[in-house]
C-alpha cells in the first residue's frame, strides 16, 4: 500500500511538470525559494537587533546590579564613582525635569499648530508647512545645541531668570540662584523645539482619521469651526494625541547632545527650572572616556543606558500600540 | 429672520482660537527661522576656505592654523558607509514586508519592532555598539562607526521605504504577476524601478539622520585629527568637531565651531532639499 | 407662488470647470421640492449652495445670489452659522456625532443656547425623537452611544438632531441612498409629514422616489436647470426633450 501510494504521487508530480512547465520554470521557482529564505533572515534583523541591544546592556550592567540593591542605585543621591558610590537619582530627576519642561512648553503650540494645519489652513499653507517641518526635524541635535548655547542660554541668564526670580522667586520652582542660564529651562526650550515637528506630524495624522462627514454634520447644525473641533473632532482623537505626546516625550528623554550643551551638567537634584541639571544621556556621553579606569564605572554608565532604554521601550510600545489602533481604523 | 451677524460669545471664542492657532504655527516656523539665522549669522563670518580644505595643524585647538577637513570627510565616510550598509539590509526588509508580509501578524510584529527601534535614542545605540566592540576586541574605528550608524539608520529607512512601497499601484504588480513573473522578480525589478524616487528619498532621509548624529559615533568611531585611510582607523565627525571646539575656552576656536555647525547645517539642508527635488524629478518617469 | 428660496444668476466654478451655470430658481414654501437629474449634473452642488457648504471646498468660486426670505445668504454681513441653523441638512450617509443618542439631539440646542435646565432638554429630546419616529425604539437606551443604532435609525437620529435646532428649511442630499428599503420608506413618510411646517428640498436620482415625494420638481442636466415646475407639470406634461428623455429612462 505504502509503496504504491508513493509511486502514485511521483507519477502525478512528473506528469504535472510535463504538462505545465517549461525547463526554466523549476529553476526559477527554486531560485525564488532560496532568495525568499535569504530575505526572510534579513527581515529578522530588527528583532534580533532589539533583543541584542537589551541583552548586551543587561550583561554589561550586571556587575553593578549584583553588587548594589536596585533601590540604592535608583534613589541614591551621591555620585562618587571613585569611592564606589553610584546614586542615579540626580540624573534621573534631571532627565525627568528637562523632559517635563520640554513637553510642557511644546505641547500647547504643537496641538494648536496641528489643529490649524488640519482644520483651518488652506491647502497651499499645508503644502508649504510640510517641508518646513521636515527641515526642522532634520536639523542635527548638535546644531540645536549651538542654537541653545548662543541664543537661549544668554536669554535665560540675562533676562528670563532675573525677571522671574525677582517677581516669582518666592516659589521654589522659579527661584534663581544660578546666574549662568545653563539650566533645565534652557534644555526644555531646546527640546521643545526639537520634538515639535515630531509631535505636530503625529497629531496631524491622528486628526486626519476623523471622517469629513462628522465634521460636516456638526457644521450643518450651525457650529463654528472651533465648536466642531472642540465637540466632535477632539473627543475622538484624545487617545491618539496622548500617544503622540508620549512618543514626543520618549524623544526628549533620550536626546543627548543638545541637552548636554545647555543644561549645565551639575550633579544635583534640581528644584527650580533655573537650576542646572545633569540628565542620564549627558552623563553617559560626558564620561565614556574614563569609564574603563574606575571599577564598576562602565557598568554604571551602561546601567544608565539600560535604564533609559527600559523607560523609553515601555512608553514607546504603549503609545505605538495605541497609535496603530487609531491609524488602522481609518484604513478600514 | 436674523441671519445677520451678531457677535455672540462663540464668535469671539472662534476668533480667539483662530489667532492662537495662527500664532502657534508662526511660532514654530519662527523657531526654524531663528535657528537657521543663528547658525548662518554666527558661522558665516568665520567660515574660510582654509577651514574646509585643511586638517587641523598643531595647536589648532588653541586657535592656531588648520581646518576641519578631517571631520567633514570623516562624517561623509561614516554616513555614506552607514547608509550603504543600511540600504543593503533595509531594502530587502522593506521589499519582503511588502511582498510577503503585507497583512500578516509577522509583518505587524516586525513593523512594530522597527517603530520601537526608531524610538531608541542614539546614545543607547552608541552604548550598545561600544559594548559589542569591547566584547569582540574591536577599537573605535571608522568601521565601528559605520556599523552603528547603519543600525541607527535602519529603522528610519525601512519605515520610510515601507510607506513608499505601500503606494505601489497594485494593477502594475498584478499585471507583472499575471505574465508569469514570480513575486520576488516583481519586487526586485518592477517595484524598485517604479518606486525609485521614494526609495531614494528614504535613503537620503536616513543619510541626513546619520550625518548629524553625534552620540552614537562618540563611542564607536573615536576622534582624530587625521583623515582616515582605512576602515580600522578612528574617524572624526562634524557633530563631534562642533562639540569639542565649543568646549575649548578660546573664542577663536569657538568661532570655528559655529562655522563647522554652518557646514553641517548646509549639508543637512542640501540633503533634505535634494531628496525633495529628486523625488519630484524622478517621479516624472514612473507610471502614475 | 410663495417662494422661500430664490436663486439668481448662480454660477459655481470648481477649479476651472463650471459646476453650475447661471441658475435661476424659486423654491416654494412648505412644499417638498425634488431636484433630480443624472449623476454629475450638479444637483448636490446646487443643494450645498443653499447652506453655504459649497464654501467648505476651497477650490470653489461662487457668483450670483441665493436669497432666503429676500436676504442674500452670501452677503457680507451674514453669519454663516445662522444660515446653517436656519437651513438644516440631511446628508447621504448618517454621521452621528461621537456622543450618546440623547446628546446627539441635545448638542445643537446646547450649542445655540436654545434650552435651559434638564427638564427643557428632556422634553425637547423626546419631542424631536418622536417627530423622527425614533422615540419608541430608543427611549430605554438614550445614553448609549449613537453608533450603536442601525444605519436607518442613525439617519432618523440625524433628522431629529437637525429638527431640534428649529430650522425653517430642510435639505436632503439623497438622504435614503445608504438605507434599506424599509428605512427609506420610513424617512420618506417623515418628510411627507414635515412639509406642513418646513420647506423641504431633496436631491434624488431615484425617479420613483421623486414621484412619491415631489410637489415641485427641478430637473437638471450638465450644470443647468432644464425645467422646473409642479410635479404634475413635469411628470405628466414635460416641455423639454431632455426631461422627456430622462423620465422615459433614456439616461
Amino acid at each position: 500500500m505504502y509503496h504504491n501510494s508513493t509511486n502514485n504521487q511521483q507519477h502525478t508530480e512528473s506528469q504535472s511538470e510535463g504538462r505545465f512547465s517549461r525547463p526554466s520554470i523549476p529553476s526559477r521557482i527554486n531560485h525564488e525559494r532560496r532568495a525568499r529564505k535569504v530575505f526572510f533572515f534579513i527581515t529578522l534583523t530588527p528583532i534580533i537587533l532589539l533583543v541584542g541591544i537589551i541583552i548586551a546592556l543587561v550583561i554589561r550592567t550586571w556587575p553593578i546590579l549584583e553588587k548594589y540593591p536596585l533601590k540604592e542605585l535608583l534613589l541614591g543621591t551621591v555620585w562618587k564613582p571613585q569611592k564606589g558610590l553610584f546614586g542615579f537619582f540626580p540624573f534621573i530627576s534631571g532627565t525627568l525635569w528637562v523632559t517635563l519642561v520640554g513637553i510642557i512648553i511644546a505641547v500647547p503650540p504643537c496641538i494648536f499648530t496641528a489643529i490649524y494645519l488640519s482644520e483651518y489652513a488652506r491647502q497651499i499653507t499645508r503644502t508649504i508647512a510640510k517641508p518646513l517641518l521636515d527641515l526642522l526635524a532634520a536639523i542635527p541635535s548638535v546644531v540645536y545645541g549651538v542654537w541653545g548655547l548662543v541664543a537661549i542660554v544668554p536669554l535665560i541668564g540675562n533676562h528670563i531668570s532675573p525677571f522671574l526670580g525677582k517677581y516669582l522667586g518666592f516659589i521654589p520652582l522659579f527661584s534663581s540662584e544660578n546666574p549662568t542660564g545653563y539650566s533645565i529651562l534652557a534644555g526644555g526650550i531646546v527640546l521643545a523645539v526639537m520634538i515639535a515637528p515630531f509631535i505636530i506630524s503625529i497629531i496631524f495624522e491622528v486628526l486626519s482619521t476623523v471622517p469629513k462627514g462628522v465634521r460636516e454634520a456638526n457644521l450643518a447644525l450651525g457650529a463654528t469651526r472651533w465648536q466642531t473641533v472642540h465637540a466632535v473632532v477632539l473627543p475622538k482623537v484624545i487617545p491618539g494625541i496622548g500617544a503622540g505626546i508620549v512618543l514626543g516625550a520618549t524623544r526628549a528623554l533620550g536626546e543627548t547632545m543638545a541637552v548636554l550643551m545647555v543644561a549645565g551638567n551639575v550633579v544635583q537634584v534640581p528644584v527650580s527650572i533655573f537650576d542646572a541639571a545633569y540628565p542620564l544621556p549627558a552623563l553617559i556621553a560626558n564620561n565614556y572616556g574614563e569609564m574603563m579606569s574606575i571599577p564598576l564605572y562602565d557598568a554604571a554608565l551602561m546601567g544608565a543606558a539600560l535604564l533609559l532604554l527600559i523607560v523609553i521601550l515601555l512608553f514607546n510600545i504603549i503609545s505605538n500600540l495605541i497609535l496603530k489602533g487609531i491609524l488602522k481604523r481609518s484604513w478600514g | 429672520m436674523g441671519l445677520k451677524k451678531h457677535w455672540q460669545r462663540r464668535h469671539v471664542v472662534e476668533a480667539i482660537f483662530k489667532y492662537v492657532m495662527l500664532i502657534s504655527f508662526v511660532l514654530v516656523l519662527a523657531c526654524l527661522g531663528y535657528i537657521l539665522w543663528t547658525v548662518f549669522s554666527k558661522g558665516l563670518p568665520s567660515l574660510t576656505w582654509a577651514m574646509i580644505s585643511q586638517t587641523p595643524k598643531g595647536g589648532y585647538y588653541l586657535g592656531k592654523e588648520g581646518g576641519i577637513l578631517n571631520a567633514i570627510l570623516g562624517s561623509l565616510y561614516l554616513a555614506m558607509g552607514g547608509t550603504l550598509l543600511a540600504v543593503l539590509i533595509g531594502l530587502p526588509i522593506a521589499l519582503y514586508l511588502q511582498t510577503y508580509l503585507r497583512k500578516s501578524h509577522w509583518g505587524k510584529f516586525i513593523r512594530i519592532s522597527l517603530d520601537i527601534l526608531w524610538g531608541i535614542p542614539s546614545i543607547v545605540y552608541g552604548a550598545f555598539g561600544f559594548s559589542v566592540m569591547l566584547a569582540v576586541g574591536m577599537r573605535s574605528s571608522l568601521l565601528g562607526g559605520i556599523i552603528v550608524l547603519a543600525l541607527l539608520e535602519l529603522p528610519i529607512m525601512v519605515r520610510a521605504m515601507d510607506e513608499v512601497l505601500q503606494q505601489m499601484p497594485k494593477d502594475l504588480e498584478h499585471a507583472a504577476l499575471a505574465i508569469g513573473a514570480t513575486k520576488l522578480e516583481v519586487a526586485l525589478k518592477i517595484v524598485v524601478r517604479q518606486m525609485m524616487s521614494g526609495i531614494i528619498s528614504a535613503i537620503l532621509l536616513a543619510f541626513g539622520r546619520g550625518i548629524g548624529d553625534a552620540a552614537s559615533v562618540l563611542f564607536t568611531a573615536g576622534y582624530t585629527d587625521r583623515v582616515p585611510t582605512s576602515l580600522t582607523n578612528p574617524a572624526a565627525s562634524l557633530p563631534l568637531a562642533i562639540f569639542f571646539q565649543l568646549s575649548t575656552p578660546f573664542p577663536e576656536v569657538q568661532q570655528r565651531a559655529y562655522a563647522s555647525a554652518l557646514v553641517l547645517t548646509i549639508i543637512v539642508l542640501a540633503v533634505s532639499l535634494g531628496s525633495r527635488w529628486l523625488s519630484v524629478r524622478l517621479s516624472k518617469y514612473s507610471i502614475k | 407662488m410663495n417662494s422661500h428660496i430664490q436663486v439668481k444668476n448662480l454660477n459655481v466654478f470648481y477649479g476651472k470647470s463650471q459646476a453650475l451655470k447661471n441658475i435661476n430658481l424659486e423654491i416654494p414654501r412648505n412644499q417638498i421640492t425634488v431636484i433630480m437629474g443624472p449623476s454629475g449634473c450638479g444637483k448636490t452642488t446646487l443643494l450645498k449652495s443653499f447652506n453655504r457648504f459649497i464654501e467648505l471646498d476651497e477650490m470653489t468660486r461662487i457668483s450670483g445670489q441665493v436669497k432666503v426670505d429676500e436676504q442674500d445668504i452670501y452677503a457680507r454681513d451674514i453669519d454663516v452659522t445662522e444660515v446653517r441653523k436656519t437651513i438644516g441638512l440631511l446628508s447621504q450617509r448618517p454621521y452621528p456625532l461621537p456622543m450618546s443618542i440623547y446628546e446627539n439631539v441635545a448638542h445643537g440646542l446646547r450649542m445655540h443656547r436654545m434650552k435651559k435646565g434638564k427638564n427643557e432638554f428632556d422634553q425637547a429630546v423626546q419631542h424631536y425623537l418622536q417627530v423622527a419616529g425614533l422615540w419608541d425604539e430608543v427611549k430605554d437606551r438614550l445614553h448609549e452611544p449613537a453608533t450603536s443604532l442601525s444605519i436607518g435609525q442613525q439617519q432618523r437620529l440625524c433628522l431629529a438632531r437637525g429638527l431640534a435646532i428649529e430650522p425653517e428649511i430642510i435639505l436632503g442630499d439623497e438622504p435614503t441612498s445608504a438605507l434599506d428599503p424599509i428605512s427609506s420608506q420610513h424617512i420618506e413618510k417623515i418628510l411627507m409629514s414635515l412639509k406642513k411646517d418646513y420647506t423641504i428640498v431633496v436631491v434624488t436620482h431615484i425617479l420613483r422616489q421623486a414621484k412619491r415625494l415631489a410637489d415641485y420638481v427641478i430637473f437638471m442636466y450638465l450644470g443647468e436647470v432644464v425645467e422646473a415646475g409642479t410635479a404634475q407639470q413635469i411628470f405628466e406634461d414635460p416641455q423639454m426633450e431632455r426631461t422627456k428623455g430622462y423620465l422615459s429612462g433614456q439616461f
